[in-house]
């Protein structure tokens, strides 16, 4: 476990103005930044040999807030270390700066977080929904989204379920 | 719900589109979701000027599953048969995956033996994978005989797991803590068989492919891309290995064992079609290496892990043990409590880097279960490998890239 | 068929006529490529030499839904994907039949969730479901045969 300890406070100088928080769990390295200083942060990183955004999702920790964390894990071929950077975002305050113009492979990821969680991107080239219809309402990975599942077709509902299936033949 | 506007003007794609399109210079063409060469529901606008691709939008989310949703609905153990629906060729490595990062997560022990069976079965999947890959690839460029005959090899991997678990592809077999019961008998024997022919099949594809002037005709050189390019836009596994990059996760950051077990990563330099296709061949003989080595070296012992808290206990134990009793039933209703945290759990998939960012929050069902697959992030290279050839060779570097739509879309 | 709609209920020769029209439909049908998911590489498998589709007279799947008779649904229908599914089953001409493949285009299988669409029987009407997640392609035989069957068995010449 020594390369993370080193790794850890390698990082903590790297981004001294916009670490909040470093943490280590099961062994793997954590930074909590600021959120409008994630840009120069991945400039930092990058530069530093962290060449490969290896994922970019969100999690909604709803009814707790901050409500939003945007998880970036970023991996470094030479060192052969992953790193991950965590963001947190209130309800209120739902947009953060994008890191395409660093990775470019950003670019479906975010659309992908806009897409479930409604976070917007400022500087992203091109942010539309990616995985649901164009025109659909609502993101669905939010905790006060629902699932929108099925009920069981019992007796008392039947014809309610019925009517919404016109072509099922007996 | 079966009126959404499915025909969108120019206007709204009109910064994806060169001025050119706009003008009516280029042709906009829609290769659709339905079509024989697109591995799967993605749709792809193309700019077209005469057969030379300008530009290509790939258009993806027809198979949307809302997997990742429903698995916070649902317990740890519950959630993983979901797993084996997001990489439909890759069941296994996906299982593995979630496992892994479960274990992790609530830092559960593996015995041995279901450590080695893991990577056994991940290679033979592998393999299986490999072997559809080749097969589709050829059948896009028309060579119908070599489908055939992967899926012939392949009916017997599928044999190995219907032996091992009772399913064909969705198998369920790995659970948290290990496997989810020991391996019957005559699994040697099947393995040994298969690992006796197979190497000469492989020479068999390869006699009918490598050298083969079509073949070479359609793919040196289409599709090319440079290392550093490709790290950029987050292409991995085969394809940045065809680039010259060694990043192999099984080499880089060893998980269930892999570092006892002898295999080389092969690389090529180019980047480009035929280069993927090599590589993709030789690993499947290093995946048979490690088969062997994994079925020699088979420990005895338990497959699953004793801790109660996590492992619900055998059946025999249920009849006399009253702690056995509670354990079922605190696991199978409610399931077992994993700690506020999130892992991040990368494994090698036969399409690249497939990690699982797993997240608890105390309760028995995850807080966020993100998978970042490999599919999704190559297929971000397609306008940048297509620019400039041509639509049948776009069919070709679609399918080098092997993009498997289910784990797009999960 | 205007000369057999013309001549109408003749007894004997309709019955023969229609029992001919029929076999013939089941030993040629055609279906459309439209592999979805999971079940789809299922359904390679049992057009691919182990389980052999073309000894049933489906030895190539159209690309085109102008010129395929069978859709068979393989795989889950999310809801971006209904309206082109509905878009297929429009542009295919009479007969035409649908086998739904698998749990997923039955009944919604594993999913029930936003984006799946519960079974594909609300985009359109299904001759033949065939369950198994996925099912063994010897399942998917058993369905085409049952298919066979409910077309060997229609009025295909009365006039409707």
């Amino acid at each position: 476990m020594e390369a993370p300890r080193k790794l850890a406070s390698e990082l903590t100088e790297l981004l001294a103005d916009s670490l909040i928080e470093l943490q280590e769990f099961r062994g793997q390295l954590t930074l909590v930044i600021q959120p409008e200083t994630v840009l120069g942060a991945c400039q930092k990183l990058q530069a530093a040999g962290f060449d490969l955004l290896a994922a970019l999702t969100a999690v909604d920790y709803w009814p707790k807030q901050p409500r939003y964390a945007v998880a970036y894990q970023l991996y470094s071929l030479e060192r052969n270390e992953f790193v991950g950077l965590k963001v947190m975002l209130a309800d209120d305050r739902v947009d953060l700066p994008s890191v395409e113009p660093i990775y470019p492979n950003a670019n479906w990821h975010e659309r992908e977080v806009f897409d479930m969680f409604g976070i917007r991107f400022r500087g992203h080239s091109d942010l539309r929904r990616i995985l649901m219809p164009y025109e659909w309402e609502g993101h669905p990975l939010r905790k006060d989204y629902p699932l929108g599942y099925e009920e069981v077709q019992f007796s008392f509902n039947f014809d309610e379920i019925e009517r919404r299936k016109k072509y099922v033949k007996d | 719900m079966l009126q959404p506007q499915m025909e969108i003007t120019v206007d709204e794609l009109r910064h994806l589109v060169s001025d050119r399109a706009v003008q009516g210079d280029t042709m906009l063409l829609n290769m659709g979701p339905q079509h024989p060469s697109t591995h799967g529901v993605l749709r792809l606008l193309l700019e077209l000027d005469g057969e030379r691709i300008v530009n290509c939008v790939p258009d993806i989310g027809f198979l949307h599953t809302g997997i990742e949703k429903n698995m916070e609905a649902k317990t740890y153990e519950k959630a993983l048969v979901m797993t084996d629906r997001m990489d439909y060729l890759n069941n296994l490595g996906n299982n593995l995956c979630y496992c892994l990062a479960i274990e992790k997560l609530v830092e559960l022990d593996v015995p041995p033996r279901a450590q080695v069976v893991r990577v056994l079965l991940t290679e033979l999947q592998r393999i299986a994978s490999h072997l559809v890959w080749l097969g589709t690839h050829a059948l896009d460029l028309a060579a119908l005989s070599v489908f055939l005959y992967c899926f012939r090899e392949r009916e017997h991997i599928m044999d190995i797991f219907e032996l091992c678990s009772g399913a064909r592809m969705m198998t369920s077999y790995f659970r948290p803590g290990g496997l989810w019961r020991d391996l019957p008998v005559g699994f040697d024997e099947a393995v040994r068989q298969f690992l006796s022919y197979f190497p000469k099949r492989i020479q068999e594809y390869e006699s009918l492919l490598t050298d083969n002037p079509l073949y070479i005709d359609r793919t040196k050189g289409i599709g090319a891309i440079s290392s550093a390019q490709a790290l950029r836009i987050g292409l991995t596994g085969p394809p940045l290995r065809a680039t010259g990059l060694d990043f192999d996760l099984r080499k880089a950051q060893p998980y269930s064992g892999y570092e006892e077990y002898e295999f080389e990563v092969p690389l090529a330099s180019n980047g480009d079609t035929y280069d993927r296709y090599i590589v993709r061949m030789e690993e499947m003989r290093q995946s048979l290496r490690i088969v062997k080595q994994a079925l020699d070296r088979l420990p005895k012992g338990p497959v699953r892990s004793n801790n109660r808290k996590f492992v619900p206990p055998p059946r025999s134990e249920l009849g006399h043990s009253m702690e056995a009793v509670i354990h079922h039933f605190k696991l199978w209703t409610e399931g077992f409590p994993a700690p506020a945290g999130s892992v991040y759990l990368p494994v090698e998939s036969p399409r690249g880097l497939l990690g699982c960012h797993l997240e608890g929050d105390g309760g028995p069902k995850p807080l966020r279960v993100h998978f970042r697959t490999p599919s999704f992030a190559n297929l971000q290279a397609i306008p940048i490998l297509s620019r400039g050839h041509l639509v049948a060779d776009l069919v070709a570097i679609i399918s080098s890239l092997d993009p498997v739509l289910g784990d797009v879309d999960r | 068929m205007g000369i057999e709609q013309k001549l109408g209920n003749l007894g004997a020769v309709t019955t023969t006529l229609e029992n001919a029209v029929n076999w013939s439909r089941t030993r040629a049908m055609w279906p459309l490529l439209s592999g979805l998911a999971c079940c789809a590489i299922e359904m390679m498998a049992t057009q691919a030499a182990d389980y052999d589709l073309s000894r049933f007279g489906m030895e190539l799947m159209r690309a085109s839904p102008r010129q395929s008779d069978l859709l068979i649904v393989a795989g889950r229908v999310s809801r971006k994907m209904a309206p082109v599914l509905r878009r297929l089953y429009d542009q295919m001409p009479e007969p035409k039949w649908v086998i739904a493949m698998g749990d997923c285009c039955s009944c919604g299988g594993v999913f029930n969730n936003y984006a799946i669409v519960p079974g594909v029987d609300e985009v359109m009407p299904v001759d033949v479901y065939i369950a198994g997640c996925p099912p063994r392609p010897e399942g998917l035989i058993h369905g085409i045969l049952t298919l066979h069957d409910k077309v060997m068995g229609e009025k295909s010449l009365r006039v409707a």
